[in-house]
């Protein structure tokens, strides 16, 4: 070993101990920013000790270095751009995106080192493996975080696209696939079967995702955030990085864990979720109306800010409908009138609130609410008997306690026990069902109000109320 | 199998489960920054466009750097700015959390 490769070697090894002592201070809110810094350190490190390496072995001419720098100016500058400026509600989107670029440029690097290999001679199969499985898995994350992030923003509808002979174009098109990866690794060097490889991988992801609901779009983000570490893992094995084959199998781990925490949470499996995607999903029944939406009482505004104003404790149920109306900021006032008066406020989280798991802490967090009135699901259920009344705005099938009945699609679901508090209010427009398609007991309860509003609007209202109320 | 290669599949398995340990004691209320941070690191592949610089000499191998080195910079550079501008958010002094619990009665 020269003494640059025992350097560039330490190095790496420093910045995949960056990398793990990164995520693991990401444990706690006190020092996740900092866990944050230090893998953005290592990252650092990684990045110039490689760029040195090329330099001090005089690597690349200059146009490939124009190359280089051009797009690294261009791309950094651009991901700076967005995420500074993103809204909170629209970070799920721009994960989505920044997985697609990670897988794209995971294939690029596959393509090019295939192509700087000799026409005509068999690629050792230590190279031809990582190199197939890295352009498919990094193209199928390319054109289907794509998707994914255009049904988060909306540009894409979000309901399930489906078309007839869906599953034999499938077929085709993984048939393609295979055959070409197949015969990349055992024939001599073809970049013609290669690109064959590529273009269908990029079709199978587009068709994979379009197939899939926009609800369940947050699931395949973290599945396809997997699959970009791991498509980057086969880079590293192809170009020998040791970098970027730990940085790519600690991704690749994270997303698989979150698919399936995120999975259990929504009571899908990931296999149905995917399977759903190959026309294989049931059409979306007629909705079953609840034993009893003529019994819903419905309340005003007024009626809401008296029962806070002489309430104790009171639990705020934050759910997707808050994250899609932007309302936390409403949400965060309403709470700050209440605790100014000594009313306890807490706010009751379920794992998938929000528009992925995790998002409405982030959405909260934004409104200044303090980490510590966030109450996880366990910590929830024990504090709702307790609760004068829970105020549910935009959460529906979390709530719906007929998942603890079997027989449902809900039954099983972990859900919050809002039924449990003295008294509910539900801020919704209307009484359509969530996603699950059936009708929430919650709403026949006859200690339930319903107020029925726009979230945001329904917010400054019983605001207002409040005040009314308070102030006296 | 060379040494190499086996040397380079024992880290990526030893990675893959240092990841699910870390990974799975990090509680929900952090998942979206942690997925975003996971996404930054994902990043690391701007190492690989550096790398295929050294031997870019044609212009598909040119177009090929460009697009690797922007889409890789796009990546890390946005993953982490924006895991950064969600975790502040968290990291914020709560003040008046405390100051408002201390109050005991109201109206």
């Amino acid at each position: 070993m020269t003494a640059l490769a025992w350097v560039t070697g330490i190095v790496y090894l420093g910045a995949a101990t960056c990398f793990v002592v990164g995520l693991h201070q990401m444990r706690t809110p006190s020092t996740a920013r900092r866990g944050n810094l230090i893998s953005a350190s290592g990252m650092a490190a990684a990045i110039v000790i490689t760029a040195i390496v090329l330099l001090i072995g005089g690597e690349g001419d200059w146009i490939g270095w124009t190359a280089l720098v051009g797009g690294l100016a261009v791309g950094g500058i651009f991901g700076a751009v967005r995420a500074r400026t993103v809204k909170m509600t629209d970070v799920p989107q721009l994960i989505s995106l920044f997985n697609a670029v990670g897988g794209g440029a995971a294939a690029a690097v596959a393509i090019a080192d295939f192509l700087h290999r000799t026409a005509g001679i068999i690629v050792p199969l230590a190279a031809s493996i990582p190199i197939v499985l890295d352009v498919l898995i990094g193209a199928v994350t390319l054109s289907g975080s794509l998707i994914a992030a255009g049904k988060l923003q909306g540009t894409i509808p979000g309901r399930a696209i489906q078309f007839r002979g869906a599953r034999l174009v499938n077929l085709i098109v993984v048939g393609i696939a295979v055959v070409a990866g197949v015969l990349t690794i055992l024939l001599p060097h073809n970049p013609a079967l290669l690109l064959a490889l590529l273009v269908a991988a990029l079709a199978f992801g587009v068709l994979m995702v379009l197939p899939i609901g926009g609800a369940d779009a947050p699931v395949v983000v973290s599945l396809l955030n997997a699959f970009t570490g791991l498509a980057v893992a086969m880079a590293g094995f192809v170009i020998g990085n040791q970098a970027m084959i730990i940085a790519g199998g600690l991704v690749g781990a994270a997303g698989t864990i979150l698919t399936l925490q995120m999975a259990a949470a929504m009571n899908r499996s990931v296999l149905s979720i995917l399977l759903g995607g190959f026309g294989a999903v049931a059409p979306t029944g007629p909705v079953i109306e609840g034993p009893g939406s003529a019994n819903v009482r419905a309340v005003d505004a007024d009626d809401v800010g008296i029962q806070l104003a002489y309430a104790q404790h009171v639990m705020f149920v934050p759910g997707y409908g808050l994250a899609a109306g932007q309302a936390q900021h409403e949400l965060a006032d309403l709470a700050k009138v209440l605790t100014d008066h000594g009313i306890d406020v807490k706010y009751a989280i379920h794992p998938v609130a929000g528009r992925m798991p995790g998002h409405m802490n982030v959405l909260l967090a934004e409104a200044n609410v303090p980490y510590s009135q966030m109450l996880q699901l366990d910590d929830a259920n024990a504090a709702f008997p307790g609760c004068d009344i829970a105020l549910v705005v935009g959460a529906n099938d979390v709530t719906n306690p007929a998942a603890r009945r079997s027989g449902n699609p809900v039954s099983g679901m972990p859900i919050l026990d809002v039924d449990q508090a003295k008294a509910v209010v539900v801020i919704k427009r209307s009484m359509s069902p969530g996603y699950a398609g059936i009708a929430n007991d919650l709403y026949s309860d006859p200690k339930t109000g319903m107020l029925f509003a726009d979230a945001k609007k329904g917010l400054a209202d019983i605001t207002a109320a409040v005040k009314q109320y308070l102030t006296t | 199998m060379t040494d190499t290669l086996f040397t380079d599949l024992a880290i990526f398995v030893l990675a893959l489960l240092v990841g699910f340990e870390v990974i799975g004691k990090i509680p929900s209320a952090l998942h979206t920054p942690m997925m975003s941070g996971a996404n930054a690191i994902h990043g690391v592949v701007v190492a690989g466009a550096i790398a295929i610089t050294a031997f870019a000499n044609s212009p598909v191998g040119y177009v090929l750097t460009a697009i690797a080195a922007a889409l890789a910079a796009a990546n890390v550079v946005g993953g982490y700015v924006v895991t950064d501008r969600m975790l502040r958010m968290f990291d914020r002094p709560k003040v008046d959390a405390k100051a408002t619990n201390s109050t005991e009665n109201h109206s």
